[in-house]
């Protein structure tokens, strides 16, 4: 789905470009080609109208002829405009003067609750507080226990009493006071939006234990209907905000344009894992992103984290960036890389692709990627380190153990020798860059600088960061979330209500 | 191929790059690794397929029967659904998505404002947008050459959705070669309802057979507890395993224990699980070789679909579907808000049918799929 909008607005961009002169009709049809990528996202139906309209009073024909490339133009606007409409106004989690700090959650079935009741409790006991989880959930089979489980897990106390949802939402609020707990996580059932009764009840809970915080929990891959859920929940509990499950997955998420749009509440969490540390701070710009399709490099950085073997990766750039890179790098890297999924969708994810890399990753077939597996292992260790030694008979034989042809190994080491070049290049500082490469180390790193101490960039890369990266500096603003400010970590100003 | 593979050799120097470049310089967040196992990477959506030139119509309903379960012949019905009252009136709190389009009864052509609706109504209810194409396209070509009945766009839209459909789908099967037991196996990502839709196949079984339920769902916290609560309130037996163990030899386990008390059934459950996730997805093929080998035999595969999902139940069905053969969806939620209607896109683009609609939390809630009358609630009829 990646190329889809990107390859369309390409065409688009070329035929804008040839003509000259950009017409309003023109501008239609590129958000036409949007308004098709949002819909496939999941986002509602009129939050896509009234999104577009806004974009395309935005849009400066003028400005648009302009540019050598007026489709990746409106892709941009759209792009700065949803991470300014996602990121607004996000929610500052203060506690309560009186504790404890009381968190509700409600939502459909299956939406997640229990797991992110859970999660929620490791985040707070992260940020050195006491949180007690209320399992208020009586109606599924188990869901007390699986609650239990986890807050032995998380080391996080569990409170329930056989009665009723709301007796014991009460009874845990009080529970958390008597016993010193500051924080107060309620989980809940999962419940129909339309079941009258069961409305009426979370209702009451919320009446009876004043939340400082009410979260509607939302699955990442809910459709159309999102709007109607999260509208009848607002109006049941006037929800502060709202955490979305299951962004491990490959939904594009328009759920969270839609429910930010029609509710007016920000989203506070993103749910990434079934462990309890998933749980993230909601990123804007993340979302944005995965929204149009264009993939999401930050969750593969966290993905390829989690797989990859940091020390490896730690001296395999080293490596790399040095010039001394070999064919035994590559093979470990290799099979590192593969563990996280197909290679062509790998790529796909990542951002400053240039034309030919996208075509490439559409073609990308894993057996190509066996075969030169398959090369590289049958090469000996003193092949792999020194190719240079690599005679006639020598690649007859690699060919041979591979299932290959002779020309097939050839061609893998004249690339790599290539590629080494490249490297040295890069690391020298003195590029060549990379074809389309470039783009992404630049952003990369400047993705690096925002969010940690850049001075502890490697050089080589810290150079590409900007100027404002160096130690001790503030990380540039980011003019596209249009609030003037720096990025912050999931923001936040807004007070919690209190009753 | 002389590009491919230096692109091949840059992509993999890119993600090492990236993952260093990012992944080294951030304050590790002491994320211990609670469970062994391991998320793949998340691929991109895969592309949907593009509208079939104006003989949609006819292609979709050539492509509906629903495919046979592999290795079993044609079976006598052995009818799953107790009786319930209609599918319509179950969903009884659904509201008409489709006044508009009702409104357009009685014209024989068909104009913008028309499409208008049809595509409004249809987008709304999740259909998607390229099984929304292919519909209007057929409707308009219908129209350019016969013109329409006197039932006007709905009814051409409603004989459009059903042919997309098919006919209504075959019973659950049971039937496998002699002297093995019968598995249906449930799979799906997380939260779709899987225990719940056993608990119900399980009651509407037990009358006529006993039935054996398997807790391979040994991820979850106190999944198998769930899964108990439901066979006590069935009345059937049930096989269980510690948290973290194989879900294999769970299944394993259950074969034997059914054939040795000659119960010809197997219910699984499986744990929940993103299909984008490639270690899962080979841990579930190896609990489907595990349950197709003696003295199990697979005949039934269930893909438990959430109807609140969105355009990501095409990628749930297809992912599903490559690793261990779907043989039918069971549609949960529909007695939400939700109309469900992405199942039109994944019939029409994978061809694999919905058998079954669950349609509340408790044990009789669940029904066998009428097309007409889910079309109709889907058209608000």
């Amino acid at each position: 789905m990646f190329d889809a909008l990107a390859s369309r607005l390409d065409r688009i961009s070329t035929s804008l470009r040839n003509r000259g002169r950009i017409s309003q009709r023109d501008l239609d049809e590129a958000l036409g080609e949007i308004r098709a990528a949002l819909l496939d996202a999941d986002v509602e139906l009129s939050v896509v109208t009234s999104f577009l309209d806004g974009i395309r009073s935005r849009c400066e024909l003028e400005e648009l002829s302009k540019s050598l490339t007026p489709g990746q133009q409106v892709v941009r606007a759209v792009n700065d405009e949803l991470v300014r409409v996602l990121g607004d106004e996000p929610l500052k989690v203060t506690y309560a003067s009186r504790p404890p700090t009381v968190v509700l959650l409600a939502g459909l079935q299956g939406a997640g609750k229990t797991t992110a009741a859970a999660k929620l409790a490791t985040w707070f006991k992260a940020q050195g507080r006491s949180p007690l989880l209320v399992a208020a959930d009586l109606q599924r089979p188990a869901a007390v226990e699986q609650l239990r489980v986890l807050g032995g897990q998380a080391g996080v106390p569990v409170f329930t009493r056989a009665t009723d949802p709301v007796d014991v939402a009460v009874g845990g609020v009080e529970e958390a006071a008597r016993v010193g707990r500051d924080v107060c996580i309620v989980d809940t059932a999962g419940r129909l939006s339309i079941d009258e009764a069961l409305m009426t009840e979370v209702r009451t809970i919320s009446a009876r234990t004043s939340p400082h915080y009410t979260f509607l929990v939302i699955d990442a891959m809910t459709g159309q209907d999102a709007v109607q859920t999260a509208k009848r929940f607002h109006d049941a509990l006037d929800l502060d905000g709202v955490i979305v499950t299951k962004l491990d997955g490959d939904a594009r998420g328009g759920v969270a344009l839609s429910v930010r749009t029609v509710v007016g509440r920000p989203i506070v969490f993103a749910s990434v894992g079934e462990r309890l540390a998933d749980l993230d701070l909601f990123y804007p710009d993340r979302m944005a992103s995965r929204i149009l399709g264009m993939g999401d490099v930050m969750t593969l950085i966290d993905q390829a984290e989690r797989t990859m073997d940091a020390d490896v990766v730690q001296s395999t750039t080293e490596r790399m960036l040095g010039g001394t890179f070999t064919l035994d790098d590559f093979l470990s890297q290799l099979s590192q890389v593969r563990r996280m999924g197909s290679l062509g969708g790998l790529m796909r994810l990542m951002p400053g692709m240039n034309r030919e890399m996208r075509d490439a990753a559409d073609q990308l077939d894993d057996r190509e990627v066996d075969r030169i597996e398959a090369i590289v292992r049958s090469m000996t260790p003193r092949e792999r380190t020194d190719p240079a030694i690599v005679d006639g008979s020598r690649r007859q034989r690699i060919a041979t153990g591979s299932g290959t042809t002779v020309a097939q190994v050839n061609q893998l080491l004249r690339q790599f020798k290539e590629m080494q070049r490249m490297m040295r290049g890069m690391a020298s500082g003195a590029m060549p860059e990379m074809p389309g490469m470039g783009g992404m180390r630049g952003r990369l790193a400047r993705a690096a600088a925002q969010r940690m101490d850049p001075s502890a960039l490697p050089p080589q890369l810290a150079s590409l960061a900007g100027p404002s990266a160096v130690p001790g500096a503030l990380p540039p603003p980011r003019p596209s979330t249009g609030r003037g400010g720096k990025k912050k970590k999931g923001g936040r100003v807004t007070p919690p209500k209190h009753r | 191929m002389s590009h491919l593979l230096l692109w091949i050799i840059i992509g993999v120097a890119a993600v090492v790059l990236a993952t260093a470049t990012v992944g080294l310089v951030r304050v590790r967040r002491g994320r211990a690794l609670e469970a062994t196992r391991r998320d793949a990477l998340a691929p991109p959506e895969p592309r949907a397929v593009e509208a079939p030139p104006s003989d949609a119509a006819a292609e979709a309903r050539a492509a509906t029967a629903p495919p046979a379960p592999a290795g079993v012949p044609e079976a006598p019905p052995a009818p799953v659904e107790a009786p319930t009252p209609s599918l319509a009136t179950r969903l009884g709190a659904a509201r008409s998505l489709f006044d508009r389009v009702r409104a357009l009864r009685g014209r024989r052509t068909v104009g913008d404002e028309d499409l208008a609706a049809v595509e409004e109504a249809l987008l709304r209810a999740d259909v998607g947008t390229a099984t929304t194409a292919a519909v209007l396209e057929a409707i308009t070509a219908q129209a350019r050459a016969d013109g329409l009945g006197d039932d006007g766009v709905p009814g051409a839209l409603r004989r459009e959705l059903l042919g997309l459909l098919g006919p209504p789908p075959a019973p659950l099967t049971t039937k496998v070669e002699a002297d093995r037991v019968a598995v249906w196996l449930v799979v799906g990502v997380n939260g779709v309802g899987k225990t719940t839709t056993i608990g119900k196949l399980a009651n509407a079984e037990v009358a006529q057979h006993p039935v054996l339920l398997a807790a391979a769902d040994t991820f979850r916290a106190a999944a198998a507890d769930q899964l108990a609560t439901w066979a006590a309130r069935v009345g059937c037996e049930l096989v269980r395993a510690d948290e973290g163990a194989d879900p294999g030899a769970v299944v394993h386990d259950a074969l034997h224990r059914a054939r040795s008390r000659s119960i010809p059934l197997v219910l699984a459950d499986t744990a929940g699980r993103l299909h984008n996730k490639q270690s899962l997805l080979e841990e579930l093929k190896k609990v489907r070789r595990v349950a197709d080998r003696d003295p199990g035999q697979v005949a039934e595969v269930l893909l438990v679909l959430d109807a609140t999902t969105g355009q990501n139940a095409i990628a749930q069905a297809r992912e599903f579907s490559d690793a261990v053969g779907v043989t039918g969806i069971v549609l949960t939620k529909l007695d939400g808000t939700a109309r469900g209607g992405v199942v039109l896109a994944v019939q029409r683009e994978l061809g694999i049918p919905v058998r079954l609609v669950g349609v509340g939390e408790h044990l009789d809630d669940l029904v066998a799929f009428d097309p007409e009358a889910f079309v109709d609630a889907l058209l608000g009829e």
